[in-house]
């Protein structure tokens, strides 16, 4: 039993890691209904600013600041230079363009500041806190931890906030919100500018995890089951899916690992959000389409 | 400050096309302030299309729109909405996963004057905005008699009460001209005096300049001051209603059978 809950509560933790990143993608597919491949640039791009700017001895809340400012510069730059000249365009024309924008970032990002794997060390022990006879890794709890307060810090900024009343309501029905005088170039600022901090946050947890690389960019292919199950527009749902991703992949290794000659995780978060598909394509907490005739 | 004798919107010789489909030919009609103009006509007329040039939403090919005395080649809807011209749509479209009490809110964003520090951290006057933009919406609400629905989710109430929830949006920030599109579609015959009596006490009392398109001839007469006849982009008539309602190009190209009901 004891096996069983360490194998379940550390998946569900490491579960909050791929919730994080998938959150970055909620954000912007719910404001302005474009799936943003750039997202796992732009985490990289956050992450190897951050090491970069340490690595130049810049105190690390200096270096934060900064690379939160050169974020949201970024956010205003591509609703300006991108967004703008391509509304009304099809989805898929979008998401072309944020294709194009990743390849874009990554390369100015590492012909600046290099491509070689650097450490990120973010000062938080990987040591193992047992409860009772159960192992918990500390780094995962703070990861958690940080996943969560975001979480609810989000939530409160659309549910709260007058900017989140206008962000829903533009995401609800554009050319209502912008009959009422929304300005919804700004809000696209803004929630590109929010997804990046939430991109920076999950790039320095992954990036400390596995070090800052090219490879970085792409913890955005594990979003996707993530999105797929959770639903592209909830934030709790992408928390939900990244739980039952995490949890699910653990569980799978542990227990059909033996019989399947191990090497799970790879894939099994595809197979279970292919399952999803099938039962429940709007995922858990998406919004299901009704077309009217 | 304005001289009585400007009306509030002009159009001057507007077309519209899509794809080399005329929409709109060369329209031309002018809405006085404080009226009540009723555009009317066949399915495609372009009724709507019209509506969507004057909030922005669509590029005119040729001619003016003199709002207020400003001339504009076009509009852009934010322009649109914060000079003043509020809009209702068809088939409503409200923000339906919210309260009516939030979507009244939305409806005064014109007027915010909050730099993006103060809304995020909501400063003191974040909150303070907040506050009156609360009362105001409440005081709207209470105008539609809409006050014990305020904490509702908007998609879950019935047709009726929602088209009132979209008029409370688009009036509630006191806007200069209000455009709206069929408010009365859909609806049945006590629901639909019911909405009529609302934007006539709005236009009365309030002094609401309001552009409307409405199919029920019957409301359009009784309420209009001021009745466009559109037909395949064009204008067919311009004038109050009784001349309209005895106008034979509209009654051959629209009310048809109709006249004899409309005339007893």
């Amino acid at each position: 039993m004891s096996m069983f809950l360490e194998t379940l509560i550390g998946g569900l933790l490491a579960g909050t890691m791929y919730s994080l990143v998938a959150i970055g993608f909620v954000l912007i597919y719910k404001a302005s209904g474009v799936f943003n491949y750039a997202q796992g640039s732009i985490l990289l791009f956050g992450a190897l600013t951050f090491v970069s700017l340490t690595g130049q001895g810049v105190p690390a809340p200096v270096a934060i600041a900064i690379t939160i400012a050169l974020l949201v510069l970024m956010a205003i730059a591509i609703e300006k230079l991108l967004l703008r000249p391509l509304t009304n365009r099809s989805p898929m024309t979008l998401f072309m363009a944020t294709l194009g924008l990743s390849y874009l970032i990554e390369a100015v990002a590492q012909g600046i500041m290099g491509s070689q794997v650097r450490a990120l060390d973010l000062g938080i022990d990987d040591l193992p806190i047992f409860v009772g006879d159960i192992m918990i890794s500390q780094f995962d709890l703070i990861a958690a931890g940080v996943a969560l307060a975001l979480g609810i810090g989000l939530s409160l900024l659309f549910n709260r906030t007058r900017i989140g009343i206008q962000l829903r309501g533009v995401a609800d029905d554009t050319r209502a919100a912008l009959s009422l005088g929304i300005d919804i170039n700004r809000i696209w600022q803004i929630v590109w500018a929010v997804a990046g901090v939430v991109g920076l946050v999950a790039g320095l947890l992954w990036g400390a995890r596995q070090g800052v690389q090219f490879s970085l960019s792409l913890v955005v292919l594990k979003a996707l089951p993530v999105l797929i199950i959770g639903g592209f527009t909830s934030i709790a749902g992408a928390i939900v899916g990244g739980l039952v991703v995490g949890a699910g992949e653990s569980l799978a290794e542990t227990y059909l690992g033996p019989f399947l000659g191990g090497g799970i995780t790879p894939w099994f978060a595809y197979a279970l959000a292919l399952v999803f598909l099938f039962i429940r394509p709007a995922g858990l907490f998406g919004e299901r389409q009704i077309e009217r005739v | 400050m304005t001289t009585p004798a400007r009306p509030a919107l002009q159009v001057k010789n507007v077309s519209l096309s899509f794809k080399g489909v005329k929409a709109i030919s060369d329209l031309s009609f002018q809405v006085e302030a404080r009226e009540i103009c009723a555009l009317i006509g066949p399915n495609g007329a372009g009724k709507s299309s019209l509506l969507n040039i004057l909030n922005g939403v669509y590029v005119p090919d040729a001619g003016d729109i003199i709002f207020e005395g400003e001339h504009f080649r076009r509009m852009e809807p934010l322009e649109a909405a914060r000079r003043g011209i509020g809009r209702g749509f068809q088939n409503n479209a409200l923000f339906s996963g919210m309260s009516v009490i939030d979507n009244v809110i939305t409806g005064l964003s014109r007027h915010s004057r909050l730099t993006l520090v103060e809304e995020m951290f909501r400063l003191p006057r974040a909150r303070n905005e907040e506050r009156r933009f609360r009362e105001r919406a409440h005081e709207v609400l209470r105008l539609f008699g809409l006050d014990r629905h305020a904490a509702t989710i908007v998609g879950t109430l019935p047709y009726g009460v929602q088209k009132k929830v979209e008029l409370a949006r688009a009036v509630v920030a006191e806007p200069r001209l209000v455009l709206l599109d069929e408010p009365l579609a859909g609806m049945n015959a006590a629901e639909k005096q019911e909405i009529a009596t609302v934007i006539g006490r709005l236009n009365r009392d309030l002094g609401l300049t309001i552009v409307l398109i409405e199919h029920d001839i019957g409301i359009v007469l009784e309420l209009a001051h001021h009745v466009v006849v559109l037909d395949y982009g064009r204008k067919l008539a311009d004038g109050p209603p009784e001349t309209i309602r005895d106008n034979p190009d509209v009654i051959a190209a629209y009310l048809g059978s109709e006249r004899t009901e409309i005339a007893a």
